[in-house]
């Protein structure tokens, strides 16, 4: 068969998360270049994930959700036209029309036009005030709403209402939490969420959501909303009512079929354009996707079924038979931090159906697993509170279960329920409908040696990532058996890990690197396994980090608690608690800077830093600045460095909490603490965020209750914001758990792993880790506990501890047999009244240089000129 | 001709420490094992009078376990013994011979110059 001469073309209309899988594939598939491709798309940007859509609130950057690689949008066969609606069809000329009057032919036409939020016929629906919860640009709309009355009524707390308890309520009941309003949920139906959940389930959710502060009314209609400019209260069928300022529906979705309608395809019962197996419609040339598709007989609200029926439409595009399979309704959702999984035969209707319930009112939490009528066989189940087995009990909906159904629901420890082999068949990853075989196979034959090159290939774990902690385990068994052993080996000396190398220095309790890499490495060390170890050392506690061998191992940085600069001289960094400083104090660093000829600058992390210093010159620098009550602020260590503080309530008129007190109590607290990458930490006073907190890797911001805590920020190459780790939380509680976070991290975590890194790379991610911290679910809080406690206890400055050492101080001298004597290499050109190293060039021109006291410079060591050596 | 420099027990096990020698500046180790080895101070890579300020270890070359100095700027490694670049044959430290006698350490000739050659910074006016 020859190919086509020119290739046909495929309109897409919508440009939601369907069409977008659908372009995906379709240029992934297509390599003779069949199709090309245009997407009229209604919103004024490129696909996102709406599934995300309420992370909106935390990363404020729509850009964030967007779906997929950017490049997919230049391939010169795929064509993006956002703000185009299409407002009709004709299916005679195979044409489509755009609501400014652009037509595009087609030879193909596929409708993906997804759903729109419904909205009941409830007075007042129109008010200014009433939301719904779809698009970005509905979510940016709220948040713009919330915030003006914020602003407007400072004193106030906005009260917002949803009505509807089902997915989405829930999930825009807590984007109304994070825009700090008050937050209830009116729901008609008995129970919270009732198409997933049963009464149990629906009552320990019901529990969980009001602990969080969220107001809940079920069996509740809604007759109206009132007001007379905007909302301004609700009415209930019996006759109550509340005072509110925001409403937003969330009542369900209905197809957007409007366009196929008008073009006489035929529509399904409940709407949506109906398809046959191999989504095509009616008419030969249209084919149905995603939300907007009826097929067998039923319109799907998930995204995984439109996915499928996106790989499908492009099967059939290029001429394959694929067909609809049919899809699973299960769900994995986090509401407001609380988990809820339902997946199988949910509701126990299959005959014979038996179900072993697990319910703890205390710790909010129910599970339910519903087996054959011989028990031994999966059909589905229901977790709330706790879905943590719910990534290796799914895929087993259909086998036989081989342990103890009760095993399953006992709360889990570090290793989850129990691992039984899954079989090939079992789809692991129910969003983009990947089997375990799929997975198995791309390590096997497809050469993927690691979880990320898994997700690329098979797509598993790309979407609500639910599943990824068993694709991770199934690619790490499957590497494990082709012979392949995942390498941690920390560099030619080290066949482990940092995080290995911990425990064995911890448990074998050696305190020397010369045992240690006698017994558990080879060779002398190197510059990288040699810091790790210092590090460690310094963690668990043993002692000055410059005492004994440990010297050795400390890059110069850590050797002279300085850092070294392009020429070899080093920069001091005092400590400024919190950014907090008196006058005097900055006189005095003034003056010391003068005296010394160092350039100043501030820093970035609330303090100042001196730069220029010679090594000779840091203990008479320090000296002054010790005398003066500073003390190092360890901007050379892999440590705390800052904790950056906002004014907060001691000045600001918005401030809810002392910010400032805060900072400098934590950063006094963990001042010194050794751990495999910086830290740095910051507290706001209050929601407005001018400390940038969440940007730190423990980030703190006051609320009116408490303090909220925020985890895993960092800035730097990869700029992350920090997830929500817990709410609201006393003083002494806030301070136990952030001891509890970062000795967990210290002592897990990789070498140079930052927070964000190691949150992303820890089994279990943020739930494991929130569930070790808040819930000690490993049992290890008072040891972790006891291990800060030791470190607040032991901390001294290290800048005194060498002044107060003669054998120390020797360290610092310009040369060993002269200690007077000065690097002679050294030469700096004035800029803007201070003074920098000279350049290359500079230097060869030799004009205009001083030295670093401001003199201009003169040679000042000249050659053959020795002192103290003898001849032989 | 040769220098003394100081005394061995002022020499920690692979903690270098800077010393003049005839004018120049040079960089002296102890090893644990207590060889000694002095190379230049010079890094050629930065540019800057650093070298003594870095980890000593060592790197598997060729099966054989080579004494290293790593540059405490931007860690490319050299061989202690000679001074040369590990990663390129043609930049080197340059070393000197040296040696303890009595718990003294000294330093004699240079055997190998720095490589490139550096031009020394003239006085200026
Ligand atoms: C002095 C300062 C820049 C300034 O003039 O403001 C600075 C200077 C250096 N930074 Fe920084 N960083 C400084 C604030 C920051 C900030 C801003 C902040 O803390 O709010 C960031 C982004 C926030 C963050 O870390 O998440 C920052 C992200 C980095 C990174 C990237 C870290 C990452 O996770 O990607 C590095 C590289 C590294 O650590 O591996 C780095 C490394 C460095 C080093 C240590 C590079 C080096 O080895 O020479 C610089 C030498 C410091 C010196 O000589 O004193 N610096 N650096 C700031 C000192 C703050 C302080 O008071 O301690
Ligand atoms: C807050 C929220 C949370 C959710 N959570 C989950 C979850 O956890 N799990 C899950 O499986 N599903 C979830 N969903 C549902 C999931 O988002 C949808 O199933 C999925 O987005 C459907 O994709 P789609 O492409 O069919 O429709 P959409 O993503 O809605 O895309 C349709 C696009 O077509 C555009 N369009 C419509 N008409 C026209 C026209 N005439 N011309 C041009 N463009 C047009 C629309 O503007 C829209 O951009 C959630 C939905 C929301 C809102
Ligand atoms: S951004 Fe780069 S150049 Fe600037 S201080 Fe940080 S590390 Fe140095
Ligand atoms: S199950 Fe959602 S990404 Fe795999």
């Amino acid at each position: 068969m020859s190919k086509p001469p020119m290739s046909r073309h495929c309109v897409v209309v919508g440009g939601g998360m369907v069409a977008h899988r659908f372009v995906e594939a379709l240029r992934s598939r297509d390599e003779a270049g069949e199709w090309r491709i245009t997407l009229l798309a209604e919103e004024p940007r490129p696909p996102y994930d709406r599934v995300a859509l309420t992370s909106y609130f935390e990363k404020r950057d729509p850009e964030l959700l967007n779906l997929g690689e950017d490049h997919l949008w230049e391939d010169p066969l795929v064509k993006l036209r956002k703000r185009s609606q299409v407002t009709g069809i004709d299916r005679e000329a195979k044409t489509v029309t755009t609501h400014w009057g652009l037509e595009v032919s087609y030879d193909a036409l596929v409708l993906a036009t997804g759903s729109y939020a419904a909205v009941p016929p409830v007075e007042g629906k129109d008010l200014p005030g009433c939301f719904v919860y779809r698009t970005i640009d509905d979510v940016a709309a709220l948040r713009g709403y919330v915030e003006r009355l914020q602003q407007d009524n400072p004193g106030r707390q906005v009260r917002g209402a949803v009505i509807g308890g089902g997915l989405l309520g829930l999930e825009a009941a807590g984007a109304l939490k994070k825009l700090g309003a008050a937050s209830e949920v009116v729901e008609f139906a008995p129970r919270l969420m009732p198409i997933q959940v049963d009464e149990g389930g629906g009552e320990a959710l019901r529990r969980l959501i009001e602990a969080l502060g969220v107001k809940v009314r079920t069996n509740t209609a809604t007759k109206s909303v009132g007001g007379r400019e905007r909302v301004e209260k609700m009415t209930f069928a019996d006759g109550s009512t509340i005072d509110v300022d925001v409403v937003i529906f969330a009542t369900g979705v209905r197809p957007r079929d409007e366009l196929a309608r008008a073009a006489g395809l035929p529509i399904g019962e409940r709407g949506g354009v109906i398809v046959d197996d191999g989504c095509l419609t009616d008419d030969p040339s249209i084919y149905a996707i995603g939300e907007v598709a009826c097929i067998q007989g039923r319109v799907w609200g998930l995204v995984a079924p439109g996915y499928a029926m996106a790989e499908i439409a492009v099967d059939r595009l290029l001429g394959g038979p694929a067909t609809f399979p049919g899809a699973d309704t299960s769900t994995k959702l986090k509401l407001l931090g609380v988990d809820v999984a339902s997946f199988g035969d949910a509701f126990a209707t299959g005959e014979g159906a038996l179900s072993v319930v697990y319910a703890d009112p205390v710790a909010g939490v129910y599970k339910k697993l519903v087996l054959s009528d011989d028990a031994a066989t999966l059909r589905g189940g229901i977790l709330v509170g706790d879905a943590s087995a719910y990534s290796s009990l799914r895929p087993m909906v259909g086998a036989r279960l081989g342990a103890d159904p009760a095993a399953f629901l006992i709360p889990a420890g570090l290793e989850g329920a129990p691992q039984t082999d899954l079989p090939d068949e079992a789809t692991v990853c129910s969003c983009n409908n990947v089997t375990a075989g799929t997975i198995r196979c791309a390590v096997r034959e497809g050469g993927c040696t690691d979880l990320g090159g898994v997700k690329a290939c098979t797509k598993a774990g790309t979407s609500c990532g639910s599943c990824l902690p068993l694709v991770k385990k199934l690619v790490t068994v499957e590497l494990e058996k082709s012979g392949i052993t995942v390498s941690k080996a920390l560099c030619e000396h080290f066949d482990i890990s940092r995080a290995q190398l911990f425990d064995v220095v911890r448990v074998t309790q050696l305190t020397s690197f010369s045992e240690i890499i006698a017994r558990h490495g080879r060779g002398r060390g190197c510059d990288i396994c040699k810091p790790v170890v210092a590090s460690i050392l310094a963690s668990l506690g043993n002692g000055p980090i410059l005492a004994g061998e440990q010297a050795s191992l400390q890059d110069t940085n850590d050797h002279v608690l300085a850092n070294i600069q392009k020429d070899g001289t080093y920069s001091v960094v005092p400590r400024v608690p919190g950014g907090e400083i008196t006058p005097e104090g900055l006189i005095v660093i003034g003056e010391i800077a003068q005296d010394f000829g160092l350039y100043t600058k501030i820093t970035g992390g609330q303090r100042i830093d001196l730069f220029g210093a010679r090594i000779d010159q840091l203990p008479a620098i320090w000296r002054r600045l010790v005398d003066a009550g500073f003390e190092s602020g360890h901007a050379y260590g892999k440590s705390l460095r800052t904790v950056k503080s906002c004014v907060g309530s001691t000045w600001c008129r918005y401030g809810v909490q002392d910010s400032v007190g805060l900072a400098i109590d934590l950063e006094l607290r963990y001042r010194g603490l050794r751990s495999p990458h910086k830290l740095k930490l910051g507290v706001s006073g209050c929601a407005r965020e001018c400390a940038e907190a969440r940007g730190k890797d423990v980030g703190v911001i006051a609320t009116d209750k408490g303090w909220n805590l925020y985890v895993g920020g960092n800035g730097g190459f990869t700029p992350r914001h920090a997830v929500l780790l817990a709410e609201d939380l006393d003083t002494e509680t806030l301070v136990r758990t952030v001891d509890r976070f970062l000795m967990y991290y210290i002592r897990t975590a990789d070498r140079l792993q930052r927070t964000a890194v190691w949150l992303q790379e820890i089994e279990g991610g943020l739930e494991h880790v929130r569930s070790v911290v808040l819930d000690d679910s490993l049992g290890i809080a008072d040891d972790l506990d006891a291990a800060m406690a030791v470190h607040v206890g032991s901390y001294r400055d290290e800048w005194r501890d060498v002044l107060d050492d003669p054998a120390k101080l020797a360290r610092f001298a310009g040369f060993v047999n002269d200690a007077s004597a000065v690097d002679d290499n050294l030469a700096y050109v004035e800029v803007r009244g201070q003074h920098r190293p000279a350049t290359a060039d500079e230097r060869d021109a030799g004009i205009g240089l001083v030295d670093s006291a401001g003199r201009r410079r003169r040679v000042l060591i000249p050659a053959g000129m020795v002192t103290r050596g003898v001849e032989r | 001709m040769s220098q003394l420099v100081c005394w061995v027990q002022e020499l920690l096990p692979e903690r270098p420490v800077a010393a003049l020698v005839a004018g120049r500046q040079v960089t002296v180790v102890r090893l644990h094992d207590d060889r000694i080895y002095a190379v230049g101070m010079w890094d050629p890579y930065s540019r800057a009078n650093v070298m003594a300020r870095g980890l000593i270890g060592s790197r598997l070359v060729d099966g054989e376990d080579v004494p290293v100095i790593f540059s405490p700027m931007y860690k490319q490694a050299f061989d202690l013994r000679t001074g040369v670049s590990l990663s390129d044959p043609e930049v080197s430290l340059g070393s000197w011979s040296a040696w303890c006698e009595d718990d003294q350490v000294f330093v004699g000739d240079c055997v190998a110059d720095e490589l490139p050659r550096r031009e020394v910074l003239a006085a200026a006016g």
